[in-house]
C-alpha cells in the first residue's frame, strides 16, 4: 500500500488548523500523511473536527493556518473544483431534477468529454455498482442503497485521485450498512483510489481502514491500524471510544521494560503493560477488554486476579455479558462465548475474575487530581 | 382472522363517520363565511353579467309588439303606439329618465331623445294618445324613425345577454353582419393586454430583485435570517395606503427624488415619474416583492447545502454549479412567488389607482369606473369575469406546462 512516487506522501496535513469564530480551535494541529491507496477513517464524536478536515481538504472550507498537499503541491490556494477530489455525501446529494445516467455523466460533460466515451463510461461505472437497469430513474425513486451506489459511482467516474466520504452510510439501516460496507471495500479495492473516510460509528471504521485517525476535541488521539487501536490504545479516550473497555483504578508500583506493576485502590497488585502513565507513584487506571476477562478455572493461576460481586447477566445470543462490581464499587464485564460451559451464578455470589498481564494496559486516570 | 366480523365492521364504520361529521362540523363557520362572503359574490356577478331584466320591465308591452318586427325599417304603427303609451306612463311615474339611460347605454345619444320625447308624449291626453301617439313620437325625433335604434332596444330588452361581454371584449353585434369588431372606441382590449404587461413587468422585478436576496437570507444561520424576514415582513404591516402615499412623496414632481437630482445637478429639470405606468410598476414592486421572496426563501432553505458542494467536487465551476444545479431546484419556489404576484397585480387596484394617473390604470380601475361612476355595473361584471376567466386559462396553462403540484407556498 504504501509504495509512492519519491519520499513525499501522497496527501499531507502539516500543522493544519481550523477556528470559525477566531477564538476557539475546532482543529488543533492536525498532521497526517497518507499514502496512495490507502483507506484512511477520521473517527470520533460529532463535533471532534473530523468533518472540518475533510472540508478544507475538499475545499469547501479555508484553512486557518497549516497546509495541506497533494503530490507535494499546496492546495489550500486551489478552488474546490480544480482539486480532482471526488466526494460522497451523508445525504447522497444526487441532483434530484437529473436521472441517474445524468447525474453521472455530469462530471464528464464538465470535463467536456466525447460523448461517446461518456456513454461508455457511464455504462460502465452502472455496471460496476450493479445498477444497470436504473440509468433512465430518477433519485427519488430509488432506494436509499441504491442511491448511495449511485453517489459513490458518481463520485469515482472522472477518476479523482482521492475520494472523501462524509458518513456516506449514515442514512441507512444496519444491513444494508454492513452490505455497503462491503461494496466500497470491494470497489476499493477493484480501482485502488485513495479514501477519506469520516464516520463516528467504530465498527464501520474497524471493519474498512487501513488506519484509523482518532479525534477528540479537534486533536488526533491516535492515528493506528485497526489493530493496533483496539489492542494497543495509546490513551484512555482511546481505549473508551473504540470498543468496550474494564476500568480499574490505581497507582504505578513498580515500572519494568514493557511492563508495569499497579497496585489496584482495592489492595491487589496486578502486571500489565505499559502504556502512557510510566512513572512510579502515577495514578493510572488498567485497561482491559470484556473479552479478555475471564474466570479463574479457565486462565489457571497465570494471570492477574481480581475479586468481584457477581450482579446480573445480559444474554446477547453469540455470547453473554456478566455483570461484576469490585468491593469499591468498580463495574465489570466479562464477555463469554455462549457456548456449553458458560457459568451460572446466583445474585451476591463471589468471583475471582482474571486475565493475562498482556492483556491490558496501564493508561492515564483523567480524575487522578482529585484523588491523588 | 384476516377478515371482520359483519358487527366488526359496522363499528369501524360508524366510528368513521362520527370522526367524519366532527371533522366537517370544525369547518363549517368557515365555509360559511366563504359561500356569504366570496362564493356568492362572484356567483353575483356571474349572474349580473349576463341577466339585466331593467329594460325588459320598464317596456314589456312594446317589446313583445317588437317580436313581430322584421328589423327592416321603423316598426308598424301598432308597436309604436303601445311604446308611446307606455312612454306616458313611465313619464307619469317619473321612470322615463331611467329608461333614457339605459337606451342610452345601446344607442349613444339617446339619452336626450328620450327625454324630450317623453316629456311630448306626456303632455298628451288619453284620446290624443290614441289617435296621434305614434305620429307625435315620429316627430320628436329622427331617431325613432331608425331601424337600428329600435334593433338596439330589441337587444337592450332582452333579460338574459351577452352584449356586455361583446362590448368587454371591443366588440359589437351588427344587424346584418353579425358580431364584428367595434369601430368606434376600442378601450378594453388595449387595457387588458396592458395590464397583463404591467403585470409581467411586475412579476420580472420582483423575481430580479426577490432572488438574490432570498438567496442571501437562505444561506444566513436562522436566527439571522428571522430577523430580516422581519424587515421583508415589516411591509405587510404597515397600511397599504400609507406605503403608496410614501411613493407619491417620492416620486411628485417637487418630491425627495427629483429634489435630490436637481441639487446634485444631475437632471436639468424634474421627470415626471408620478401618474405614469413607471409609478404603478415601481409601487407594486414594492408592495408585492414579499409574496414573491417567502416562497423563494422556503424553498431555498430546504435546499441541503451539498448539492452546490457536490457540483463544486465534480468539477463545476460556481456560475455554471448554480444555472445547472441549485437554479432548476428553486423553480418551484421562483414559480409559485411568479404567480402569486402575477395573479395579484392583475386584479390590483388601489395602488395604480393613487399613482397610476392615466397612463398607469390597469383593468380593474376600469372595473371600479363602471361600478362607481358610470353606474354600468352589467359591463363592470362583464369585464371582471372576463378577468377571472384570463387568471384561471394562466392557471390552467401553467399547470399545463410547468405543473401545479410544482408549486410550493412554504
Amino acid at each position: 500500500m504504501a509504495e509512492q512516487a519519491g519520499d513525499k506522501p501522497f496527501l499531507q496535513f502539516t500543522n493544519v488548523k481550523k477556528t470559525y469564530d477566531h477564538r476557539t480551535l475546532v482543529v488543533k494541529n492536525f498532521n497526517l500523511d497518507v499514502a496512495k491507496g490507502e483507506f484512511i477513517t477520521l473517527l470520533g464524536p460529532s463535533g471532534s473536527g473530523k468533518t472540518t478536515c475533510l472540508m478544507m481538504l475538499a475545499g469547501f472550507e479555508d484553512v486557518t493556518s497549516g497546509e495541506i498537499l497533494i503530490n507535494g503541491r499546496s492546495v489550500t490556494s486551489i478552488a474546490p473544483y480544480a482539486r480532482n477530489i471526488g466526494m460522497v455525501f451523508q445525504q447522497y446529494a444526487l441532483f434530484p431534477h437529473m436521472t441517474i445516467r445524468e447525474n453521472l455523466a455530469y462530471p464528464l460533460k464538465i470535463r467536456k468529454k466525447p460523448k461517446a466515451e461518456i456513454r461508455a463510461k457511464v455504462d460502465e461505472y452502472l455496471a460496476l455498482v450493479e445498477l444497470q437497469a436504473f440509468g433512465g430513474r430518477y433519485p427519488g425513486q430509488l432506494s436509499g442503497g441504491q442511491r448511495q451506489r449511485v453517489a459513490l459511482a458518481r463520485a469515482l467516474i472522472f477518476a479523482p485521485d482521492i475520494v472523501l466520504m462524509d458518513e456516506p452510510l449514515g442514512a441507512l439501516d444496519k444491513k444494508l450498512r454492513e452490505q455497503m460496507q462491503f461494496e466500497i471495500k470491494r470497489l476499493h479495492d477493484q480501482l485502488g483510489f485513495t479514501v477519506i473516510y469520516v464516520t463516528h460509528d467504530q465498527t464501520e471504521a474497524l471493519t474498512m481502514s487501513d488506519r484509523i485517525a482518532v479525534f477528540n476535541n479537534g486533536i488526533v488521539q491516535q492515528c493506528a491500524p485497526p489493530h493496533v487501536l483496539y489492542e494497543r490504545p495509546a490513551n484512555l479516550f482511546v481505549a473508551d471510544f473504540i470498543g468496550e473497555s474494564n476500568k480499574l483504578k490505581g497507582v504505578i508500583a513498580s515500572v519494568g521494560d514493557d511492563r508495569v506493576s499497579v497496585r489496584l485502590d482495592d489492595g491487589a497488585q496486578v502486571s500489565t503493560l505499559k502504556a502512557n502513565c510510566t512513572e512510579v507513584g502515577l495514578p493510572t487506571t488498567v485497561s482491559i477488554r470484556p473479552e479478555k476477562l475471564t474466570f479463574t478455572d479457565r486462565l489457571g493461576s497465570a494471570g492477574n486476579q481480581v475479586k468481584a460481586r457477581y450482579i446480573t447477566r445480559h444474554y446477547v445470543g453469540e455470547y453473554i455479558r456478566y455483570h461484576f462490581e469490585t468491593s469499591d464499587g468498580t463495574e465489570l464485564v466479562v464477555k463469554n462465548m455462549n457456548d456449553s460451559s458458560a457459568p451460572q451464578f446466583s445474585a451476591n455470589d463471589e468471583a475471582v475474575l482474571a486475565w493475562l498481564p498482556q492483556d491490558s494496559q496501564a493508561l492515564d486516570r483523567p480524575d487522578a487530581s482529585a484523588t491523588s | 382472522m384476516s377478515s371482520l366480523t359483519t358487527s366488526e365492521a359496522g363499528q369501524a364504520a360508524s366510528a368513521r363517520s362520527k370522526k367524519r361529521l366532527t371533522a366537517f362540523l370544525f369547518v363549517v363557520p368557515l365555509l360559511a363565511f366563504i359561500l356569504l362572503t366570496f362564493v356568492a359574490p362572484i356567483g353575483s356577478m356571474l349572474w349580473r353579467s349576463v341577466h339585466h331584466p331593467a329594460v325588459a320591465e320598464l317596456i314589456p308591452l312594446t317589446l313583445a309588439e317588437l317580436q313581430r318586427w322584421d328589423g327592416k325599417d321603423t316598426p308598424d304603427r301598432q308597436t309604436l303606439e303601445v311604446f308611446v303609451r307606455e312612454l306616458h306612463e313611465l313619464d307619469q311615474q317619473r321612470l322615463s329618465g331611467k329608461l333614457a339611460e339605459e337606451f342610452n347605454r345601446a344607442y349613444t345619444g339617446m339619452s336626450s331623445v328620450v327625454k324630450a320625447s317623453a316629456r311630448r308624449v306626456g303632455r298628451l291626453d288619453a284620446d290624443e294618445l290614441q289617435d296621434k301617439g305614434a305620429e307625435t313620437l315620429l316627430q320628436a325625433h329622427r331617431n325613432w324613425s331608425s331601424a337600428q335604434v329600435w334593433y338596439a332596444i330589441q337587444r337592450a330588452g332582452q333579460v338574459y345577454t351577452y352584449d356586455y361581454y361583446l362590448t368587454a371584449l371591443d366588440l359589437e353585434l351588427h344587424p346584418e353582419q353579425g358580431i364584428q369588431v367595434r369601430e368606434d372606441t376600442q378601450i378594453y382590449l388595449q387595457l387588458y393586454s396592458k395590464t397583463l404587461n404591467m403585470a409581467l413587468v411586475i412579476t420580472l422585478f420582483c423575481a430580479l430583485l426577490g432572488y438574490p436576496l432570498a438567496y442571501y437570507l437562505a444561506g444566513l444561520p436562522e436566527n439571522r435570517a428571522n430577523l430580516l424576514l422581519v424587515l421583508v415582513l415589516l411591509p405587510f404591516w404597515t397600511s397599504l395606503l400609507v406605503r403608496t402615499t410614501a411613493w407619491i412623496a417620492l416620486l411628485q414632481t417637487n418630491g425627495v427624488i427629483n429634489s435630490f437630482l436637481l441639487s446634485s445637478g444631475l437632471i436639468g429639470e424634474p421627470f415626471e415619474m408620478l401618474y405614469t405606468s413607471f409609478a404603478t410598476v415601481i409601487a407594486m414592486t414594492h408592495i408585492l416583492l414579499p409574496f414573491m421572496i417567502l416562497p423563494l426563501y422556503s424553498v431555498m432553505r430546504g435546499i441541503d447545502p451539498s448539492y452546490l458542494r457536490a457540483a463544486l467536487s465534480l468539477g463545476a465551476k460556481p456560475i455554471p454549479a448554480f444555472a445547472r444545479i441549485y437554479f432548476p431546484m428553486t423553480l418551484p419556489g421562483l414559480s409559485a412567488g411568479a404567480l402569486l404576484v402575477f395573479i395579484i397585480s392583475v386584479g390590483y387596484y388601489i395602488t395604480p389607482a393613487l399613482v397610476g394617473g392615466t397612463d398607469g390604470q390597469m383593468i380593474s380601475n376600469i372595473i371600479a369606473f363602471h361600478m362607481q361612476r358610470s353606474n354600468n355595473w352589467e359591463l363592470a361584471a362583464a369585464l371582471g369575469s372576463l378577468l377571472l376567466a384570463l387568471i384561471l386559462i394562466l392557471y390552467w396553462l401553467y399547470d399545463r406546462f410547468v405543473g401545479a403540484s410544482n408549486i410550493k407556498l412554504g
